[in-house]
């Protein structure tokens, strides 16, 4: 019952090998045994939105996957996307604008914003909204956020 | 919130697949998406003793146009990817309208279309809409392969024709009639959320544009996707108006449907909009349907 | 010329680490032969528990031990009391029954902890928790707040006489010869349910008993590590300054997160002192929503009484509050209610009686209001009851008789909850109002627009409301701000931060005192260890009470600069200047100094100094107000009613907001939306609902719904600055404010949109359901 299975994952350019028990969700994995806390859990039943990642390029919930599953895979958190002293569009948009507050969901707003502005570069706040409407923010009624994703968007279109 | 302790084992090909169902049975679950069966496990609403991890079977993964004009799609092909496919956008357009009402976008970018349907969850979109579009099912096991009629693969709540050592590999869609209009109106508390009451309509007309063939199909009204058949009756033949569509809305809601209350909606209330939502998706329907005989 | 930064719209100092996910919460916190810990938690709302097996869960491998209510023998005491009965009123009735660490005989709600297991993982954990077997008798819950006090109902607390945890009676003027008078008089029933917090960080806590230095650091995602540190220092037999509580980033609070004790916050350490290693608990979201407080339903029989010109002679209002299970809280939400029960209005006579009572249901402490949306919603509601009644604009009843800016300090003549008689500080009330029905465009909309939607067959409706916001309260908070020899400024506060942007407003104002750039300031906040004075944030006080704290010991570490630099240059003070951390003598740019020189120079390793000289440049403060000081608004909102589906979307929102001197208007605009998100929230989606046998029904975010950027409207605010007398900023509170109005106001503009079904709506939350019914009921 506790066989552990090898896993083999590239997460934000890194290789990483571990022996897991195949129940280890993914969000477990990258923030305990990669110690890459940045992605945090709000629900484990895959609404809250904090818990997502990119997998493939994709955004997922992290909570929602076993570990084994992204065997292979490529996976890219929060850290991937910047550092303190070099900030992605996205993050110094959200910091001007005011985008957070606790900053416990900013992450999951932040990797599944990556994806949504690449194929979006110029979004209505309509879109916008659609597009986080999988992230919860208990802090902010979000309107900053949008602002924050307009500002993202005109700063990654004149870079 | 955890999940229990299982093995687990990854086949790379649909023949290994049914190979570990015919092993273990009613012991293992399958792993499709995972968006709608690691949330109960993690809620220890369910503990397989074997989880059976589909992901790494690319062959189950394709969206595919018939000679025929009908649309094959591959039981593990994600949902986002059907939502993109201009094959469903041009040949399905029902499915293709109903993909952006599914959940979120980090659910679509990992739940698959034979999961949905395996799950048979009685909100799902895609089951009605399977139904609604005459789909069949692909079921492989060992002991050999069959199709189901959509209409005949929910049988409860949760619950399909599915048998323990059976997978569901593909649906199939034959082509959709010339001068045929879609629709599908859901109610839901936050547009995201499973719809409190759900219909997926077809209307499919003659040369004098009266109804020739109509599919109504509710979600979240009962323990499985319901044709309303009744209500489909008063339409065939009619010429379509108003009047036809609150009749045939009125019947669905009192003869077809037999919603059950929740602490989302009394039964009243889904009744109330069964009726509200059969007039707007019949009248959206039938609109496009005369555009498309234009 | 000195900078200032204070008002500014700075951004916030802390974001790049939450940003970049280098900021530590409390599940982040990882330490060397950590264990983990999952409680065993009862399914069922009330139950004597007989007897507890937990044999087999011990035999699971990677398990550690597994304790009871009985392992932990005299150390087993349930938590203390967070208020006492109000000393100043008679006839009180105050039966305090406190949570306990883990349950001993009696089950009084669902989810309430019977065992802890103590494993090498959680996973483990909650495996070996399915192992333990509990022999429970279920009893009959108690669920209604009537039947509960029915002399036949059963006893949640067997050794009281009734399930009556308090009662107190309050009262202004004479409002039974204020009726008598009336030429109107309008009596209502409200019920009025509230939700969860739902913060997205569920609670933790790590808890590490270092043997060789008898230290024990708890890590506790708790919005008062102050007081957690001294009651465990207590409970536990140690010196206060052998225990240290840190509050690291918290993911929202919101009040649950300002409780003492936790059943975990007493088990967790005691468990970590009696292994030797340390443990980490962190609460799952279902957990939550059993283990995690959350505000619960008042019944509100209400009268209102008035002169045919719509003067509001005076207020009745009899209600129940549903306490849960427990009541640590005492009065203190039900006398929130009780303050905003004549909302900003000049209301000479006032009666009001609070029934406090036990159900078998999880606690109700304070969330984001606190008992002030429901008062807000009582007096709104009968105001809209009565301008209809009389024929009058609802913005022209509520301008008769709003409290006129002269009145102020305007004494209510009853007691708030912290005991204190209850005083407005201040306000000016008519031009928020006036202003708030410009920026709506309000008689446009009632003249031409809606007459046109209605016309087009649409249901779109306009609502108004006002509202206090007593913030601010006592008893104080503390700081300490030190220059450092290399320039840098440090600050220490005891107040924790979960959100609000403490970091950053309150750099500001050290900046503008100590003449620095507020990226240089560094705060530090929620760790015992670096400030051990204070209380924590809760009430809307963070503005007020710390702040000023720091306003006062900024303003001492500047006296101290311009006496060092005085001395050092040997000219006076008065010709000195601070700016960009130097400090220089007027016109004589090479007289100049770093304040980290000159905090060297204040601190020499040899020679002597003057008696009585402290050193270094570093100063304390403390502050504490004499009563809180009262924030107002007006919000207003216009929404549209699909009738035949029952969604409602939300067309404009306004707000005007006055919370006295405005800190940081980037911050205070995102405390507001925030907060109106939680008031749509408890308005028109969150609800938890209960069963008839005490089960939660919807623990889960799929079914508790929380507003998600599809369900917000774009708001927009304006804001009026009335400076508060009671301290030197002059500032208010802001945090609750978005919340606190607005389930009165989707009522009104519900009723105004769906006028021609005349609804007369006195509960709340609502939902398209409930509309449905109200809509069927009327037609």
């Amino acid at each position: 019952m506790n066989d552990h299975v090898n896993v083999s994952i590239l997460c934000n350019g890194k290789k990483y090998e571990r022996m897991v028990e195949p129940r280890l969700l993914l969000s477990d994995f990258l923030r305990h045994e990669l110690d890459l806390t940045g992605t945090h859990v709000g629900c484990e039943h895959g609404v809250c939105g904090a818990c997502t990642v990119l997998l493939d390029g994709l955004p997922v919930r992290s909570c929602l996957m076993f570990a084994v599953q992204a065997n292979s895979h490529e996976v890219t958190t929060v850290e991937g996307l910047g550092t303190p002293e070099n900030l992605h569009p996205i993050q110094e948009a959200f910091w001007e604008a005011h985008g957070l507050q606790c900053g416990f969901c900013t992450p999951g707003f932040l990797m599944t914003l990556v994806p949504f502005l690449k194929e979006n570069p110029n979004p209505t706040r309509e879109d916008i909204r659609t597009a986080i409407s999988g992230n919860i923010c208990r802090c902010t009624g979000y309107q900053h956020i949008i602002d924050a994703v307009q500002l993202a968007a005109e700063k990654m279109s004149n870079p | 919130m955890k999940p229990a302790p299982f093995k687990y084992v990854a086949p790379s090909s649909v023949d290994e697949t049914a190979g570990h169902l015919e092993q273990h049975g009613y012991d293992a679950k399958l792993l499709a998406g995972g968006q709608s069966l690691i949330p109960m496990m993690n809620f220890r609403l369910v503990q397989p003793e074997v989880l059976v991890d589909l992901n790494n079977i690319s062959e189950l993964s394709y969206i595919r146009l018939d000679d025929d004009g009908g649309v094959r799609i591959g039981a593990m092909t994600r949902h986002y990817q059907v939502e993109r496919n201009p094959i469903i956008a041009e040949h399905l357009p029902l499915l293709y309208e109903t993909m952006p009402h599914i959940a979120t976008v980090q659910i679509r970018s990992r739940g698959t279309f034979g999961g949905s349907i395996s799950h048979a969850d009685p909100s799902a979109e895609l089951a009605a809409v399977s139904i609604t579009l005459d789909g069949q099912f692909k079921l492989l096991c060992k002991r050999g392969e069959r199709w189901v009629k959509a209409n005949d693969f929910f049988i409860g709540m949760f619950t399909t024709v599915l048998e323990a050592d059976e997978v569901l590999v593909e649906a199939r869609f034959p082509k959709i009639p010339e001068r045929t209009g879609w629709a599908i109106h859901e109610v839901a508390r936050r547009p995201h959320d499973f719809a409190m009451v759900g219909v997926t309509a077809c209307l499919t007309l003659d040369g004098r544009n009266r109804v020739q063939d109509a599919r109504l199909v509710y979600l979240s009204v009962g323990e499985y996707p319901v044709e309303a058949v009744q209500a489909e009756a008063i339409l065939k033949g009619q010429e379509p108006s108003d009047e036809v569509f609150a009749a045939a809305a009125e019947t669905a809601a009192t003869q077809d449907t037999d919603p059950s209350s929740d602490i989302h909606a009394s039964s009243d209330f889904r009744r109330h909009l069964v009726i509200v939502l059969t007039k707007r998706a019949l009248r959206t329907a039938f609109e496009r349907a005369i555009d498309n005989s234009q | 010329m000195t900078k200032k930064y204070l008002g500014q719209p700075i951004t916030r100092n802390e974001d790049p680490r939450l940003l970049t996910g280098q900021a530590l919460f409390v599940d982040d916190v990882d330490m060397p032969d950590m264990l983990h810990a999952a409680f065993l938690r009862s399914d069922y709302a009330h139950a004597r528990l007989k007897g507890i097996d937990i044999s087999t869960a011990l035999e699971r491998p990677g398990v550690v031990a597994v304790y009871t209510a009985e392992s932990m023998g005299a150390d087993w005491e349930p938590g203390p009391p967070l208020v006492s009965p109000p000393p100043t009123v008679e006839d009180v009735v105050f039966n305090s029954r406190r949570q306990v660490p883990l349950v001993k005989d009696k089950i009084r709600h669902v989810g309430e902890p019977i065992a802890v297991v103590i494993a090498e993982s959680r996973y483990i954990a909650e495996d070996a928790a399915e192992d333990i077997l509990v022999d429970l008798e279920p009893l009959e819950a108690v669920i209604d707040l009537e039947a509960a006090l029915e002399p036949d109902s059963i006893l949640i607390h067997e050794d009281l006489e009734s399930n009556l945890a308090a009662q107190l009676v309050q009262n202004k003027g004479d409002y039974q010869a204020a009726r008598e008078q009336a030429e109107l008089v309008i009596k209502k029933r409200f019920i009025i349910d509230r939700g969860a917090a739902a913060a997205m960080e569920n609670r933790g806590i790590v808890a590490d008993w270092d043997v060789k230095s008898q230290q024990l650091t708890v890590w506790d995602t708790t919005q008062a590590p102050i007081p957690i540190r001294n009651g465990l220092a207590a409970r536990y037999g140690l010196s206060e300054h052998q225990v240290r509580v840190i509050a690291p980033f918290i993911g929202g609070g919101f009040g649950p997160k300002m409780m003492m004790f936790y059943p975990e916050e007493l088990v967790i350490p005691w468990v970590a002192m009696k292994l030797g290693r340390p443990v980490k608990w962190i609460e799952d979201r279902r957990e939550n929503f059993y283990a995690t407080t959350q505000e619960r339903v008042q019944y509100h029989d209400a009268e209102i009484a008035l002169t045919r010109e719509g003067r509001v002679l005076g207020i009745s209002d009899q209600f129940l509050h549903d306490t849960g299970a427990y009541d640590p809280y005492g009065l203190t939400i039900p006398l929130n209610t009780q303050s905003h029960l004549l909302g900003v209005y000049d209301i000479p006579n006032f009666t009001s009686e609070i029934k406090v009572v036990f159900t078998n249901k999880v606690l109700s402490t304070p969330v984001r209001g606190a008992g002030r949306p429901q008062g807000v919603y009582v007096i709104e509601r009968l105001l809209d009851m009565a301008a209809k009644e009389l024929g009058m604009d609802k913005v022209e009843i509520r301008k008769l008789n709003f409290i006129p800016p002269d009145a102020f300090p305007y004494e209510q003549h009853y007691i708030d909850q912290a005991f204190a008689p209850l005083i407005f500080d201040s306000g000016n009330y008519k031009p928020a109002i006036e202003k708030a029905v410009e920026l709506i465009g309000y008689e446009q909309f009632i003249t031409e627009d809606q007459p046109r939607y209605r016309a087009a067959g649409r249901h779109v409706g306009i609502g108004i409301v006002a509202f206090p916001e007593t913030t601010g309260v006592g008893p104080y908070e503390g700081a300490r701000i030190t220059i450092e020899p290399s320039g840098k400024v440090n600050v220490a506060t005891g107040v924790g931060t979960q959100g609000q942007g403490h970091f950053t407003t309150f750099a500001q104002i050290v900046a503008d005192q100590v003449g620095v750039d507020p990226r240089n300031v560094n705060l530090v906040t929620g760790d015992t260890a670096e400030f051990h004075w204070g209380t924590g944030t809760f009430a809307s006080r963070g503005a007020v009470v710390a702040a000023n704290a720091i306003h006062a010991s900024a303003m001492a570490v500047r006296k101290k600069i311009l006496e060092h630099a005085s001395k050092h240059f040997g000219a006076p003070q008065e010709e000195l200047e601070i700016e960009d951390g130097q400090v220089r003598v007027s016109d004589l740019p090479r007289m100049s100094i770093s304040l980290g020189e000159l905090a060297e120079l204040a601190n020499p390793l040899r020679g002597a100094v003057e008696p009585g000289t402290e050193p270094g440049l570093e100063a304390t403060a403390y502050f504490g107000p004499k009563y809180g000081a009262t924030a107002f608004g007006v919000h207003s909102m216009i929404l549209e009613v699909d009738i035949e589906t029952m969604t409602v979307d939300i067309l404009r929102y306004v707000i005007v907001e006055d919370c006295g001197t405005v800190l940081n208007p980037l911050i205070l605009e995102g405390q507001i939306h925030g907060g109106v998100s939680m008031g749509i929230g408890n308005a028109y989606y969150e609800k938890l609902v209960y069963d008839e046998n005490g089960q939660l029904l919807n623990a889960s975010l799929a079914d508790y719904l929380i507003p998600t950027a599809t369900e917000m409207p774009h708001i927009e605010i304006e804001h009026q600055e009335t400076p508060s007398p009671l301290n030197p900023l002059g500032s208010k509170g802001v945090g609750e404010a978005g919340a606190i109005p607005v389930p009165a106001l989707f009522a009104q503009a519900l009723e105004n949109a769906l006028s021609d079904y005349d609804l007369e709506i006195s509960e709340t939350p609502l939902s398209p359901n409930q509309l449905y019914e109200l809509l069927k009921g009327r037609s």
